[in-house]
């Protein structure tokens, strides 16, 4: 082979590469970086997690607090990050999904798998060294099954894909609480028990009117699978099941009166809409929407009210012992 | 470059433009360069920040550093 031949196989080379996307260099900054993290996600990741920390019993150092507090959330990060890797091929066909910076060609697939795993490695290594082996091994399981189980497996090929998948984004309580006491207990398998089941009517609230979307993108959500009236119905459902959980803190002696008057009055909001959406039809999808923004409120108030009566005090014990 | 010794016609060619491009190499737009500078700089700040944690950690847990309960 001569030098010319050698040259032109090189060249030959880059240019697929080239063609490839391989060898052209990356213009993603930060920014890309960080919305690959799915910011928002990880605000409400952080949020319940600091719940269970800060309602779990016994004495902790605010610092380490803090670094569990980091590991969760960049493990979050990290399981956003592979799943946008993944999903760059439906995320380019939803209009919901489609400024994602790998759809937008700004990150590389591989480029969002590496930073995923190697936020995974971080967060799940320091977590486990810093603060205690059970809270690692939590946040490693979650992030793998966002990550597999939820977004590989799950989210094409079953219509439960956001039930089984729901467990990914309930965890999150169980890992503070593990970070606090270095064991698990009932409280915090509540807690996971509560965003378990509100996820199916969150999601499929969205999905109500989503429905296009997801079909364009050939994800089998209930609404494009077993049909919009299935959907309302699979909704109340699971609103019916998720309202006496959402109380179970107060009735099982967890919580105070004001959490228990919290719990009876937003879940019997949450009813009365998941009735609406039962009761609507396709096109409206107002019901919809309002029980989609509600669910959110829900969940927020469910566990700012118990960080306010449980947390709150013993976190400012804490800071001050 | 400086390789053009041998005058036989297209081989040296050959050899002299192969070589001018794989000196050139890939060439970073402002842009590119730029968006590279940020990220290095992201990356720094983040692993000092871990040298940082590592080591107030290490004060926190005194001689327990080692010691993690499962």
């Amino acid at each position: 082979m001569s030098f010319v031949s050698e040259g032109a196989d090189f060249r030959g080379a880059l240019a697929a590469r080239a063609g490839r996307g391989l060898a052209e260099p990356s213009l993603a900054g930060v920014g890309d970086y960080i919305a690959l993290m799915k910011p928002r996600v990880m605000s409400l990741v952080v949020f319940t997690a600091l719940v269970g920390l800060a309602v779990a019993p016994g004495s902790l150092h605010p610092m380490i607090g803090f670094t569990a507090l980091l590991c969760i959330a960049v493990g979050a990060g990290a399981a956003g990050a592979l799943n946008m890797g993944y999903e760059a091929d439906i995320d380019a066909l939803m209009i919901r999904t489609q400024r994602r910076p790998v759809p937008r060609g700004r990150v590389k697939r591989g480029e969002a798998i590496a930073f995923g795993l190697t936020l995974s490695a971080f967060s799940v290594v320091t977590l486990g060294l810093l603060v205690n082996a059970l809270a690692a091994a939590l946040l490693a399981f979650t992030i793998f099954f966002y990550a597999v189980v939820y977004t590989v497996w799950l989210k094409r090929s079953t219509p439960q894909n956001i039930v089984i998948g729901g467990a990914a984004g309930a965890f999150p309580p169980m890992i503070g609480w593990a970070a606090a006491t270095g064991s698990l207990s009932l409280e915090p398998i509540l807690l996971f028990t509560i965003i378990f089941f509100w996820t199916p009517p969150h999601f499929w609230a969205l999905a109500l009117y989503r429905t296009d979307d997801y079909a364009r993108a050939g994800i089998p959500m209930l609404p494009v699978v077993a049909g919009d009236a299935s959907a309302r119905q699979q909704i109340l459902r699971y609103t019916l099941i998720l309202t006496p959980l959402g109380v179970a803190p107060w009735a099982l002696g967890f919580a105070g009166p004001l959490y228990g008057l919290t719990a009876v009055v937003t879940g019997a909001i949450m009813v009365a809409l998941a009735w609406q959406v039962f009761c609507e039809r396709r096109p409206a999808e107002r019901a919809s929407k309002q029980l989609f923004a509600f669910s959110i409120l829900y969940l927020f108030l469910l566990f700012a009210v118990l960080l306010i009566e449980r947390g709150w005090g013993g976190l400012l014990a804490r800071l001050v012992a | 470059m400086g390789r053009a010794a041998c005058p036989v016609g297209g081989v040296t060619i050959g050899i002299a433009m192969n070589d001018q491009q794989d000196d050139d190499g890939i060439v970073l737009t402002e842009a590119q360069k730029r968006a590279r500078r940020s990220r290095s700089i992201a990356i720094a700040l983040a692993l000092a920040a871990l040298v940082i944690l590592f080591y107030v950690m290490t004060l926190v847990k005194g001689p327990g550093v080692l010691v993690r309960p499962i």
